[in-house]
Protein backbone atom coordinates (compact mmCIF):
# COMPACT_ATOMS: atom_id res chain seq x y z
CA UNK A 1 0.00 0.00 0.00
CA UNK A 2 1.69 3.40 -1.52
CA UNK A 3 -1.07 5.76 -1.55
CA UNK A 4 -4.51 5.95 -0.06
CA UNK A 5 -7.44 8.40 0.00
CA UNK A 6 -8.82 9.79 3.11
CA UNK A 7 -12.77 10.16 2.51
CA UNK A 8 -13.23 12.31 5.71
CA UNK A 9 -12.50 15.65 7.07
CA UNK A 10 -11.29 17.06 10.70
CA UNK A 11 -9.33 15.27 13.38
CA UNK A 12 -9.79 12.01 12.07
CA UNK A 13 -8.33 12.88 8.38
CA UNK A 14 -5.73 14.65 10.48
CA UNK A 15 -5.12 11.01 12.21
CA UNK A 16 -4.98 8.80 9.38
CA UNK A 17 -2.55 11.34 8.06
CA UNK A 18 -0.14 11.10 10.84
CA UNK A 19 -0.17 7.24 10.67
CA UNK A 20 0.39 7.27 6.74
CA UNK A 21 2.94 9.12 7.20
CA UNK A 22 4.85 6.97 9.60
CA UNK A 23 4.11 4.16 7.24
CA UNK A 24 5.20 5.96 4.33
CA UNK A 25 1.88 6.15 2.64
CA UNK A 26 1.27 9.11 0.65
CA UNK A 27 -2.32 10.62 1.17
CA UNK A 28 -5.09 12.10 -0.90
CA UNK A 29 -7.40 14.66 1.13
CA UNK A 30 -10.68 15.53 0.01
CA UNK A 31 -12.21 18.98 1.28
CA UNK A 32 -15.16 21.39 1.01
CA UNK A 33 -15.63 25.11 0.25
CA UNK A 34 -15.89 25.64 4.11
CA UNK A 35 -13.36 22.95 4.93
CA UNK A 36 -10.48 24.57 2.68
CA UNK A 37 -8.15 26.29 5.02
CA UNK A 38 -8.65 23.39 7.74
CA UNK A 39 -5.51 21.66 9.13
CA UNK A 40 -5.64 18.07 7.31
CA UNK A 41 -5.75 20.01 4.14
CA UNK A 42 -2.61 21.81 4.40
CA UNK A 43 -0.93 18.07 5.93
CA UNK A 44 -2.07 15.95 3.12
CA UNK A 45 0.41 15.14 0.20
CA UNK A 46 -2.52 16.11 -1.87
CA UNK A 47 -5.91 17.57 -1.58
CA UNK A 48 -8.77 18.41 -3.38
CA UNK A 49 -11.79 20.14 -3.75
CA UNK A 50 -14.67 18.00 -3.66
CA UNK A 51 -17.92 20.35 -3.67
CA UNK A 52 -19.59 23.08 -1.99
CA UNK A 53 -20.12 22.87 2.11
CA UNK A 54 -23.00 20.80 2.54
CA UNK A 55 -22.26 16.80 3.51
CA UNK A 56 -25.03 15.91 0.09
CA UNK A 57 -22.73 18.06 -1.96
CA UNK A 58 -19.08 17.23 -0.75
CA UNK A 59 -18.55 14.70 1.93
CA UNK A 60 -21.01 11.97 0.91
CA UNK A 61 -20.78 12.27 -3.23
CA UNK A 62 -19.26 8.91 -3.06
CA UNK A 63 -18.96 8.67 -6.56
CA UNK A 64 -16.88 11.85 -7.54
CA UNK A 65 -15.03 10.54 -4.16
CA UNK A 66 -14.11 7.01 -6.04
CA UNK A 67 -13.55 8.27 -9.63
CA UNK A 68 -10.91 10.92 -7.97
CA UNK A 69 -9.92 7.84 -6.34
CA UNK A 70 -9.32 5.81 -9.56
CA UNK A 71 -7.93 9.42 -11.14
CA UNK A 72 -5.24 9.59 -8.34
CA UNK A 73 -4.36 6.17 -8.48
CA UNK A 74 -4.95 4.98 -4.97
CA UNK A 75 -4.28 1.67 -3.63
CA UNK A 76 -7.16 2.06 -0.87
CA UNK A 77 -9.87 4.57 0.44
CA UNK A 78 -9.65 5.26 4.27
CA UNK A 79 -13.25 6.47 5.53
CA UNK A 80 -12.65 7.57 9.10
CA UNK A 81 -15.84 7.26 10.71
CA UNK A 82 -19.37 8.98 9.80
CA UNK A 83 -19.87 10.35 6.40
CA UNK A 84 -19.81 6.65 3.94
CA UNK A 85 -17.92 4.74 6.80
CA UNK A 86 -20.88 2.90 7.25
CA UNK A 87 -22.16 2.05 3.94
CA UNK A 88 -21.62 -0.58 2.15
CA UNK A 89 -22.72 0.27 -1.09
CA UNK A 90 -19.65 2.99 -1.08
CA UNK A 91 -17.59 -0.15 0.01
CA UNK A 92 -18.94 -2.04 -2.65
CA UNK A 93 -18.03 0.52 -5.52
CA UNK A 94 -14.83 1.04 -4.54
CA UNK A 95 -13.89 -2.60 -4.92
CA UNK A 96 -15.65 -2.94 -7.81
CA UNK A 97 -12.79 0.02 -9.21
CA UNK A 98 -10.06 -2.00 -7.95
CA UNK A 99 -9.46 0.25 -5.01
CA UNK A 100 -9.37 -1.17 -1.16
CA UNK A 101 -12.08 -0.17 1.54
CA UNK A 102 -10.51 0.11 4.65
CA UNK A 103 -12.97 -1.78 6.33
CA UNK A 104 -15.19 -4.85 6.78
CA UNK A 105 -16.65 -6.57 3.90
CA UNK A 106 -19.45 -4.83 2.52
CA UNK A 107 -22.01 -7.46 3.51
CA UNK A 108 -20.66 -7.19 6.89
CA UNK A 109 -21.61 -3.24 7.11
CA UNK A 110 -24.91 -4.18 5.60
CA UNK A 111 -25.81 -6.81 7.99
CA UNK A 112 -24.63 -4.72 11.19
CA UNK A 113 -25.95 -1.37 9.92
CA UNK A 114 -29.12 -2.82 10.31
CA UNK A 115 -29.89 -3.04 14.13
CA UNK A 116 -33.27 -5.60 13.53
CA UNK A 117 -30.59 -7.90 11.70
CA UNK A 118 -28.00 -7.60 13.60
CA UNK A 119 -29.32 -9.00 16.62
CA UNK A 120 -31.14 -11.90 15.01
CA UNK A 121 -27.14 -12.71 14.02
CA UNK A 122 -26.26 -12.38 17.89
CA UNK A 123 -29.12 -14.12 18.82
CA UNK A 124 -28.10 -17.00 16.31
CA UNK A 125 -24.40 -16.55 17.62
CA UNK A 126 -25.44 -17.05 21.30
CA UNK A 127 -24.58 -13.16 22.51
CA UNK A 128 -27.11 -12.01 24.86
CA UNK A 129 -29.45 -9.15 23.39
CA UNK A 130 -31.58 -6.49 25.42
CA UNK A 131 -34.93 -7.96 25.00
CA UNK A 132 -37.33 -6.70 22.27
CA UNK A 133 -38.88 -6.89 19.41
CA UNK A 134 -37.18 -9.26 16.34
CA UNK A 135 -39.15 -8.09 13.42
CA UNK A 136 -40.14 -3.97 12.13
CA UNK A 137 -43.02 -2.50 13.81
CA UNK A 138 -45.65 -1.65 11.01
CA UNK A 139 -48.24 0.05 13.15
CA UNK A 140 -48.92 1.76 16.08
CA UNK A 141 -51.21 -1.01 17.50
CA UNK A 142 -48.37 -3.55 16.88
CA UNK A 143 -45.80 -1.56 18.44
CA UNK A 144 -48.30 -1.31 21.55
CA UNK A 145 -48.62 -4.82 22.24
CA UNK A 146 -45.23 -5.52 21.69
CA UNK A 147 -44.69 -2.96 24.83
CA UNK A 148 -46.85 -4.81 27.05
CA UNK A 149 -45.20 -8.25 26.29
CA UNK A 150 -41.49 -6.45 26.81
CA UNK A 151 -42.83 -3.99 29.87
CA UNK A 152 -42.65 -0.01 29.80
CA UNK A 153 -40.06 1.67 30.15
CA UNK A 154 -39.32 0.84 26.37
CA UNK A 155 -36.81 2.42 23.89
CA UNK A 156 -38.42 2.91 20.24
CA UNK A 157 -35.15 2.80 17.60
CA UNK A 158 -35.16 3.13 14.42
CA UNK A 159 -33.60 -0.01 12.63
CA UNK A 160 -30.96 1.89 10.62
CA UNK A 161 -30.22 4.46 13.35
CA UNK A 162 -26.88 5.85 15.24
CA UNK A 163 -25.35 8.51 16.85
CA UNK A 164 -27.94 9.13 19.20
CA UNK A 165 -30.30 9.80 16.30
CA UNK A 166 -33.39 8.04 16.08
CA UNK A 167 -34.27 6.65 19.54
CA UNK A 168 -36.35 7.85 21.75
CA UNK A 169 -37.49 6.12 25.45
CA UNK A 170 -41.57 5.97 25.92
CA UNK A 171 -42.81 5.22 29.69
CA UNK A 172 -46.26 4.66 29.04
CA UNK A 173 -48.43 3.78 26.30
CA UNK A 174 -49.58 7.34 25.64
CA UNK A 175 -45.59 8.02 24.71
CA UNK A 176 -45.38 5.16 22.27
CA UNK A 177 -48.54 6.20 20.34
CA UNK A 178 -47.18 10.14 20.53
CA UNK A 179 -43.98 9.70 18.89
CA UNK A 180 -44.37 6.76 16.56
CA UNK A 181 -45.21 8.34 13.68
CA UNK A 182 -42.20 11.08 14.62
CA UNK A 183 -39.67 8.53 14.91
CA UNK A 184 -40.74 6.50 11.44
CA UNK A 185 -40.88 10.41 9.67
CA UNK A 186 -36.96 11.04 11.48
CA UNK A 187 -35.86 7.71 10.41
CA UNK A 188 -36.69 7.88 6.48
CA UNK A 189 -35.36 11.46 6.30
CA UNK A 190 -32.00 10.66 8.11
CA UNK A 191 -31.38 7.21 7.38
CA UNK A 192 -33.92 6.43 4.04
CA UNK A 193 -35.46 3.80 5.97
CA UNK A 194 -38.44 3.93 8.20
CA UNK A 195 -38.15 0.82 9.49
CA UNK A 196 -38.83 0.79 13.70
CA UNK A 197 -38.70 -1.65 16.83
CA UNK A 198 -38.72 -1.56 20.23
CA UNK A 199 -36.01 -2.63 23.36
CA UNK A 200 -36.77 -2.90 26.50
CA UNK A 201 -35.31 0.18 28.66
CA UNK A 202 -32.66 -0.98 31.14
CA UNK A 203 -32.15 1.50 33.77
CA UNK A 204 -28.97 2.95 35.67
CA UNK A 205 -27.27 1.01 32.89
CA UNK A 206 -23.65 1.78 31.31
CA UNK A 207 -22.40 1.77 27.83
CA UNK A 208 -19.25 -0.21 27.86
CA UNK A 209 -17.56 -1.28 24.12
CA UNK A 210 -15.49 -3.70 22.87
CA UNK A 211 -12.72 -2.86 20.23
CA UNK A 212 -12.11 -6.15 18.36
CA UNK A 213 -9.65 -6.65 15.01
CA UNK A 214 -10.29 -9.31 12.44
CA UNK A 215 -8.09 -10.14 9.40
CA UNK A 216 -8.57 -11.56 6.49
CA UNK A 217 -6.99 -15.22 7.50
CA UNK A 218 -9.44 -15.70 9.94
CA UNK A 219 -8.02 -14.65 13.25
CA UNK A 220 -9.92 -12.24 15.91
CA UNK A 221 -8.76 -10.54 18.64
CA UNK A 222 -10.23 -7.60 21.58
CA UNK A 223 -8.20 -4.70 22.46
CA UNK A 224 -10.31 -4.83 25.53
CA UNK A 225 -13.17 -2.17 26.61
CA UNK A 226 -14.03 1.83 26.85
CA UNK A 227 -16.75 2.94 29.36
CA UNK A 228 -18.67 5.63 27.20
CA UNK A 229 -21.26 6.16 29.51
CA UNK A 230 -20.76 10.44 30.10
CA UNK A 231 -23.40 11.21 27.60
CA UNK A 232 -25.83 13.88 26.47
CA UNK A 233 -28.45 13.63 23.65
CA UNK A 234 -27.41 10.04 23.64
CA UNK A 235 -23.72 11.13 22.57
CA UNK A 236 -20.73 10.29 24.19
CA UNK A 237 -18.59 12.81 25.75
CA UNK A 238 -15.86 11.15 27.94
CA UNK A 239 -14.80 7.67 27.14
CA UNK A 240 -12.34 5.58 29.92
CA UNK A 241 -10.06 2.57 29.54
CA UNK A 242 -10.80 0.20 31.00
CA UNK A 243 -14.02 0.81 32.33
CA UNK A 244 -13.90 1.50 36.54
CA UNK A 245 -16.45 -0.32 38.96
CA UNK A 246 -16.40 -3.79 36.59
CA UNK A 247 -14.89 -7.07 38.16
CA UNK A 248 -12.74 -9.09 36.71
CA UNK A 249 -15.10 -11.65 36.04
CA UNK A 250 -17.57 -9.68 34.36
CA UNK A 251 -15.29 -8.10 31.69
CA UNK A 252 -13.74 -11.21 30.78
CA UNK A 253 -17.10 -12.43 29.94
CA UNK A 254 -17.83 -9.63 27.96
CA UNK A 255 -14.79 -9.36 25.86
CA UNK A 256 -15.57 -12.94 25.09
CA UNK A 257 -18.77 -12.14 23.89
CA UNK A 258 -17.57 -9.42 21.83
CA UNK A 259 -14.87 -12.23 20.17
CA UNK A 260 -17.91 -14.31 19.49
CA UNK A 261 -19.86 -11.57 17.81
CA UNK A 262 -16.81 -11.02 15.56
CA UNK A 263 -16.37 -13.94 14.60
CA UNK A 264 -19.93 -14.44 13.96
CA UNK A 265 -19.41 -12.56 11.06
CA UNK A 266 -16.29 -13.49 10.05
CA UNK A 267 -15.08 -9.67 10.84
CA UNK A 268 -12.27 -8.32 9.40
CA UNK A 269 -10.30 -5.04 10.20
CA UNK A 270 -11.24 -2.49 13.08
CA UNK A 271 -15.01 -2.80 14.81
CA UNK A 272 -16.38 -2.37 17.59
CA UNK A 273 -19.29 -4.11 19.76
CA UNK A 274 -21.20 -2.09 21.84
CA UNK A 275 -23.04 -3.16 24.75
CA UNK A 276 -25.69 -1.99 27.65
CA UNK A 277 -24.63 -3.37 30.99
CA UNK A 278 -26.82 -2.85 33.56
CA UNK A 279 -26.20 -2.07 37.95
CA UNK A 280 -25.65 -6.25 38.19
CA UNK A 281 -23.19 -6.31 35.25
CA UNK A 282 -25.39 -8.53 33.53
CA UNK A 283 -24.44 -6.89 29.62
CA UNK A 284 -26.41 -7.16 26.56
CA UNK A 285 -25.37 -6.77 22.77
CA UNK A 286 -26.90 -3.28 21.53
CA UNK A 287 -24.73 -3.10 18.04
CA UNK A 288 -21.84 -3.26 15.94
CA UNK A 289 -19.63 0.13 14.54
CA UNK A 290 -17.91 -1.12 11.59
CA UNK A 291 -15.31 1.33 11.92
CA UNK A 292 -12.75 3.09 13.73
CA UNK A 293 -14.37 4.95 16.74
CA UNK A 294 -13.69 8.42 17.47
CA UNK A 295 -12.60 6.83 20.82
CA UNK A 296 -10.01 4.81 19.49
CA UNK A 297 -6.99 6.69 21.29
CA UNK A 298 -7.90 5.33 24.89
CA UNK A 299 -7.44 2.07 23.41
CA UNK A 300 -4.07 3.32 21.76
CA UNK A 301 -3.21 4.78 25.19
CA UNK A 302 -3.35 1.54 26.86
CA UNK A 303 -2.33 -1.22 24.19
CA UNK A 304 0.66 0.91 23.69
CA UNK A 305 -0.70 -0.20 19.68
CA UNK A 306 -1.50 2.31 16.74
CA UNK A 307 -4.88 1.33 15.60
CA UNK A 308 -4.70 2.74 12.11
CA UNK A 309 -1.62 0.96 11.69
CA UNK A 310 -3.41 -1.94 12.66
CA UNK A 311 -6.38 -0.84 9.67
CA UNK A 312 -4.10 -0.14 7.02
CA UNK A 313 -1.91 -3.90 7.53
CA UNK A 314 -4.67 -5.51 7.59
CA UNK A 315 -6.41 -3.89 4.38
CA UNK A 316 -2.93 -4.52 2.78
CA UNK A 317 -3.84 -8.23 3.39
CA UNK A 318 -1.38 -9.12 5.86
CA UNK A 319 -2.25 -10.83 9.29
CA UNK A 320 -2.86 -9.34 12.71
CA UNK A 321 0.07 -7.63 14.38
CA UNK A 322 -0.35 -9.65 17.30
CA UNK A 323 -2.32 -12.99 16.83
CA UNK A 324 -1.96 -14.05 20.08
CA UNK A 325 -4.50 -12.67 22.73
CA UNK A 326 -2.21 -13.41 25.64
CA UNK A 327 0.53 -10.78 24.06
CA UNK A 328 -2.34 -7.54 24.18
CA UNK A 329 -2.14 -6.31 27.25
CA UNK A 330 -3.24 -2.69 28.91
CA UNK A 331 -0.89 -0.29 31.08
CA UNK A 332 -2.38 2.20 33.27
CA UNK A 333 -5.94 4.20 32.76
CA UNK A 334 -6.85 6.58 29.88
CA UNK A 335 -9.79 9.17 29.51
CA UNK A 336 -11.01 10.99 26.37
CA UNK A 337 -12.95 14.05 26.30
CA UNK A 338 -14.48 15.65 23.68
CA UNK A 339 -14.34 18.70 22.71
CA UNK A 340 -17.66 20.53 21.38
CA UNK A 341 -18.58 23.35 19.96
CA UNK A 342 -21.15 24.00 21.65
CA UNK A 343 -23.26 26.23 24.78
CA UNK A 344 -22.29 24.08 27.52
CA UNK A 345 -25.73 24.29 29.20
CA UNK A 346 -28.22 24.03 26.07
CA UNK A 347 -25.79 21.76 24.03
CA UNK A 348 -26.64 24.09 21.21
CA UNK A 349 -24.01 24.34 18.90
CA UNK A 350 -21.87 27.28 18.72
CA UNK A 351 -20.47 27.80 14.92
CA UNK A 352 -17.47 31.00 15.04
CA UNK A 353 -14.11 31.49 14.35
CA UNK A 354 -11.30 30.42 16.93
CA UNK A 355 -9.17 33.23 18.10
CA UNK A 356 -7.21 31.56 20.55
CA UNK A 357 -6.67 27.59 21.35
CA UNK A 358 -4.28 26.49 24.09
CA UNK A 359 -4.25 23.20 26.08
CA UNK A 360 -2.12 24.64 29.14
CA UNK A 361 1.35 23.38 30.44
CA UNK A 362 0.56 19.82 30.97
CA UNK A 363 3.27 17.02 30.13
CA UNK A 364 2.24 14.14 28.14
CA UNK A 365 -1.69 14.92 27.25
CA UNK A 366 -2.46 14.15 23.58
CA UNK A 367 -4.04 16.43 21.41
CA UNK A 368 -5.99 15.76 18.42
CA UNK A 369 -7.35 18.70 16.45
CA UNK A 370 -9.31 18.76 13.44
CA UNK A 371 -9.12 23.03 14.29
CA UNK A 372 -5.73 25.36 15.16
CA UNK A 373 -6.27 29.12 16.07
CA UNK A 374 -7.69 31.16 13.22
CA UNK A 375 -9.71 28.20 11.50
CA UNK A 376 -13.65 28.73 11.16
CA UNK A 377 -15.74 26.27 13.02
CA UNK A 378 -19.00 26.20 10.47
CA UNK A 379 -22.42 25.22 10.76
CA UNK A 380 -22.33 22.09 8.18
CA UNK A 381 -20.74 19.52 10.34
CA UNK A 382 -20.18 17.78 13.83
CA UNK A 383 -19.57 19.88 16.62
CA UNK A 384 -16.88 18.21 17.72
CA UNK A 385 -13.50 20.21 17.19
CA UNK A 386 -10.84 18.12 18.97
CA UNK A 387 -10.15 15.40 21.49
CA UNK A 388 -7.86 15.51 24.68
CA UNK A 389 -6.64 12.01 25.48
CA UNK A 390 -4.99 11.69 28.93
CA UNK A 391 -3.38 8.77 30.04
CA UNK A 392 -1.31 8.11 33.92
CA UNK A 393 -0.49 5.04 35.95
CA UNK A 394 -3.64 4.38 37.15
CA UNK A 395 -7.46 5.98 37.14
CA UNK A 396 -6.91 8.80 39.95
CA UNK A 397 -3.88 10.19 38.50
CA UNK A 398 -5.49 10.12 35.24
CA UNK A 399 -8.13 12.78 36.72
CA UNK A 400 -5.90 14.56 38.69
CA UNK A 401 -3.81 14.82 34.89
CA UNK A 402 -7.15 16.28 33.48
CA UNK A 403 -8.02 18.47 36.04
CA UNK A 404 -4.63 19.72 35.62
CA UNK A 405 -5.45 20.23 31.79
CA UNK A 406 -9.07 21.25 32.11
CA UNK A 407 -8.17 24.53 34.36
CA UNK A 408 -5.55 26.41 31.93
CA UNK A 409 -6.96 25.15 28.71
CA UNK A 410 -8.71 28.02 26.69
CA UNK A 411 -10.63 28.61 23.21
CA UNK A 412 -11.93 31.54 22.35
CA UNK A 413 -14.44 32.82 19.60
CA UNK A 414 -16.53 29.79 19.84
CA UNK A 415 -18.48 28.18 23.20
CA UNK A 416 -17.24 25.28 24.55
CA UNK A 417 -17.30 21.92 27.13
CA UNK A 418 -13.86 22.62 28.48
CA UNK A 419 -15.07 24.44 31.66
CA UNK A 420 -18.01 21.93 32.04
CA UNK A 421 -15.07 19.24 31.92
CA UNK A 422 -13.15 21.21 34.69
CA UNK A 423 -16.66 21.32 36.95
CA UNK A 424 -17.53 17.67 35.69
CA UNK A 425 -14.17 15.99 36.82
CA UNK A 426 -14.57 17.13 40.46
CA UNK A 427 -18.24 15.63 40.56
CA UNK A 428 -18.21 12.69 43.22
CA UNK A 429 -20.42 10.14 40.97
CA UNK A 430 -17.81 10.63 38.12
CA UNK A 431 -14.90 10.12 40.50
CA UNK A 432 -16.06 7.30 42.66
CA UNK A 433 -16.00 5.99 38.98
CA UNK A 434 -19.86 4.07 40.02
CA UNK A 435 -21.88 5.86 37.60
CA UNK A 436 -24.30 5.15 34.38
CA UNK A 437 -25.27 6.97 31.09
CA UNK A 438 -27.47 9.56 33.24
CA UNK A 439 -24.35 11.02 35.26
CA UNK A 440 -23.93 13.93 33.20
CA UNK A 441 -27.25 15.33 33.55
CA UNK A 442 -27.96 14.29 36.47
CA UNK A 443 -25.53 16.16 37.99
CA UNK A 444 -25.98 19.54 35.76
CA UNK A 445 -29.25 19.22 37.42
CA UNK A 446 -28.00 19.42 40.86
CA UNK A 447 -25.77 22.05 39.96
CA UNK A 448 -28.52 24.07 38.51
CA UNK A 449 -30.61 23.46 41.60
CA UNK A 450 -27.71 24.11 43.91
CA UNK A 451 -27.57 27.52 42.10
CA UNK A 452 -30.98 28.72 42.89
CA UNK A 453 -30.96 27.69 46.40
CA UNK B 1 -44.56 43.68 15.08
CA UNK B 2 -41.25 41.85 15.43
CA UNK B 3 -39.85 39.76 12.89
CA UNK B 4 -38.37 35.88 13.85
CA UNK B 5 -34.54 35.52 13.14
CA UNK B 6 -32.34 32.71 12.78
CA UNK B 7 -30.29 32.86 16.03
CA UNK B 8 -27.84 30.49 14.17
CA UNK B 9 -26.50 29.39 10.68
CA UNK B 10 -28.20 25.87 9.55
CA UNK B 11 -30.49 23.71 7.20
CA UNK B 12 -34.36 23.97 7.66
CA UNK B 13 -35.32 21.14 8.96
CA UNK B 14 -39.48 21.58 9.22
CA UNK B 15 -41.68 24.61 8.99
CA UNK B 16 -44.26 23.66 11.89
CA UNK B 17 -46.64 27.09 11.33
CA UNK B 18 -48.54 28.42 8.28
CA UNK B 19 -49.16 32.02 6.70
CA UNK B 20 -51.98 33.22 8.89
CA UNK B 21 -51.67 31.15 11.53
CA UNK B 22 -51.92 32.71 15.07
CA UNK B 23 -48.59 31.87 17.76
CA UNK B 24 -48.18 32.17 21.11
CA UNK B 25 -45.22 32.85 22.70
CA UNK B 26 -42.83 30.31 22.77
CA UNK B 27 -44.44 27.99 20.01
CA UNK B 28 -41.84 26.20 17.80
CA UNK B 29 -41.90 27.92 14.25
CA UNK B 30 -39.00 26.05 12.87
CA UNK B 31 -36.63 23.67 13.46
CA UNK B 32 -33.17 24.20 12.38
CA UNK B 33 -30.40 21.42 11.62
CA UNK B 34 -27.14 22.99 12.21
CA UNK B 35 -24.06 20.76 13.00
CA UNK B 36 -26.48 17.74 13.13
CA UNK B 37 -28.60 19.05 15.66
CA UNK B 38 -32.35 19.78 15.56
CA UNK B 39 -32.73 23.18 16.86
CA UNK B 40 -36.20 24.38 17.70
CA UNK B 41 -36.52 28.33 17.01
CA UNK B 42 -39.55 29.79 19.09
CA UNK B 43 -41.83 32.81 18.60
CA UNK B 44 -40.85 35.31 21.03
CA UNK B 45 -44.15 37.10 21.36
CA UNK B 46 -48.09 36.44 20.33
CA UNK B 47 -48.88 36.94 17.13
CA UNK B 48 -50.54 36.02 13.33
CA UNK B 49 -47.81 34.54 10.47
CA UNK B 50 -47.70 37.33 7.90
CA UNK B 51 -44.60 35.35 5.56
CA UNK B 52 -42.45 32.61 5.85
CA UNK B 53 -39.31 33.34 4.61
CA UNK B 54 -37.44 29.87 4.65
CA UNK B 55 -38.47 26.57 2.86
CA UNK B 56 -37.74 23.02 3.95
CA UNK B 57 -34.08 22.45 2.96
CA UNK B 58 -33.35 25.95 2.50
CA UNK B 59 -30.03 26.79 4.08
CA UNK B 60 -29.99 30.42 6.53
CA UNK B 61 -27.66 32.57 8.15
CA UNK B 62 -27.37 33.82 12.00
CA UNK B 63 -29.74 37.13 12.06
CA UNK B 64 -32.04 36.18 8.59
CA UNK B 65 -35.39 36.73 8.64
CA UNK B 66 -37.40 33.47 8.83
CA UNK B 67 -41.13 34.80 9.34
CA UNK B 68 -42.88 37.87 9.77
CA UNK B 69 -45.51 38.65 12.02
CA UNK B 70 -48.94 41.05 11.42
Amino acid sequence: MQKILIANRGEIARRIIKTSKALNIETVAIYSEADQDLPYVQEADYAFLIGPSQVQQSYLKADEIIALAIKENVDAIHPGYGFLSENADFARKAQAAGITFIGPKPETIEKMGDKIASRLTMIAADVPVVPGTEEGLTSVDAAKEAAVAIGYPVMLKASAGGGGIGMIRCDDESMLEQHFDSIKTRAKSYFGNDVVFLEKFIDESRHIEVQIFGDTHGNVVHLFERNCSVQRRNQKVVEESPSPNFPQEAREKLLQAAVKAAKAVNYVNAGTVEFIVDQNHQFYFLEMNTRLQVEHPITEAVTGFDLVEWQLKIAAGEELPVKDQQLITTTGHAIEFRIYAEDPKTFFPSPGTITHQSWGDVADIRVDAGYEEGNKVTPFYDPMISKVIVHAENRELTIEQAQKVFSSAKIEGVKTNIELFHQFLQAKSFTSGVYSTSVLGEWMQQQREEISK
Amino acid sequence: MKNLESTMAGTVFTVNVAVGEEVSAGQVVLVLESMKMEIPIEAEVVGKVATINAQVGDFVNEGDVLVTFE
